[in-house]
């Protein structure tokens, strides 16, 4: 099984009113240091079978007309969460 | 003259739409989001409320029911179409009408009786206005806020688009205080306010005529009974 990541932002231009009220109340908790917050969407999509070239294709076009809304967000990321996380241990692998 | 009002799962005005089409003197049919069939209507009331709970975006997911398919084809191709607050989110989705709704500038849920100015009375839906026409209907929501990039909304301006405007106070913090728009052709309008909600004394905003008697929005369904027959 494989799963397709999309994130989705508002558009930088585009006030956050949700970011907007979590950034309103973190000093209140003592987070002090976070001086601004906008707020987006994660979608995890699931297939059968490995995430190939198409299934990524096919998750940017859901993301595109159907998971966003252009006119007031932007879709970030489309990628396979797994190997994702295989290339983030080969790399602390190769730290080590 | 038939009007379908269209109910998704997570409506709540369709009756209120139903009895201000009847009230202006039309024949309410009711339409299922399941069904894509528009059973001869002469016109379409997408109503408020939350459909499909406002998962993903206010109207995102009704775009693609049924019903929305013959509704975005005979809008095309000149029926009448009003979309009231969540109906406006869906027509925007369905890329009816341009530009988006978002949450509210306030952060708060907004319910007031709201002034607006009627700016363009050639639609389908507003020509039994007077250019320039004070109205007053209830407006009720959490994603109120129009929003759309600057060249939509000089076109919006330039071809005399924006059909109502919010009267003094912004209230949801919208772009250039748009309350409504319309497509070119004039047949498709949406607009946050409920002009459902003011159609019979008694039940209605405040008015000079007394406490609840404001009946303001009965004019948007008389509006295109006129159309029709016209």
């Amino acid at each position: 099984m494989g799963r397709v990541v999309v994130e989705v932002m508002p558009k930088p231009e585009i006030l956050d009113p949700q970011g907007k009220a979590v950034a309103g109340a973190l000093p209140r908790l003592g987070f002090g240091q976070f001086t601004s917050v906008r707020q987006g969407k994660r979608f995890e999509l699931e297939v059968e079978g490995d995430v190939t070239p198409e299934v990524l294709e096919a998750a940017a076009q859901a993301a595109a007309t159907v998971l966003s809304n252009p006119v007031i967000e932007d879709v970030v990321r489309v990628a396979d969460i797994e190997a994702d996380a295989a290339a983030t241990v080969t790399s602390t692998g190769t730290l080590a | 003259m038939r009007v379908g009002v269209v109910t998704f799962p997570g409506t709540l005005d369709d009756r209120d739409a139903a009895r201000a089409v009847r009230l202006a003197g039309g024949e309410p049919v009711a339409l299922w989001h399941a069904d894509a069939d528009l059973h001869d209507v002469d016109a379409v009331v997408l109503p408020g409320g939350f459909s499909y709970g406002d998962y993903l975006r206010a109207g995102a997911i009704a775009r693609f029911a049924p019903v929305m398919a013959p509704v975005v084809d005979a809008a095309k191709g000149g029926l009448p179409v009003l979309g009231i607050c969540n109906g406006f989110q869906i027509l925007t989705e369905a890329h009816l009408l341009p530009g988006s709704m978002i949450k509210n500038e306030t952060r708060t849920f907004v319910c007031r009786e709201q002034e607006l100015t009627v700016e363009n009375v050639d639609t389908a839906w507003t020509r039994g206005f007077t250019p320039g026409q004070r109205i007053t209907i209830p407006l009720k929501n959490q994603d109120g806020q129009f929003v759309a990039d600057e060249h939509t909304l000089d076109e919006l301006e330039g071809e005399g688009r924006v059909v109502f405007r919010y009267e003094g106070h912004d209230p949801n913090g919208s772009r250039r205080r748009i309350a409504g728009i319309s497509n070119e052709a004039g047949n498709v309008v949406g607009l946050m306010p409920h002009p459902e909600h003011a159609v019979e004394a008694g039940y209605g905003p405040d008015s000079a005529q007394g406490p609840r008697r404001g009946t303001d929005g009965l004019t948007l369904f008389t509006s295109v009974l006129q159309t029709m027959v016209g």
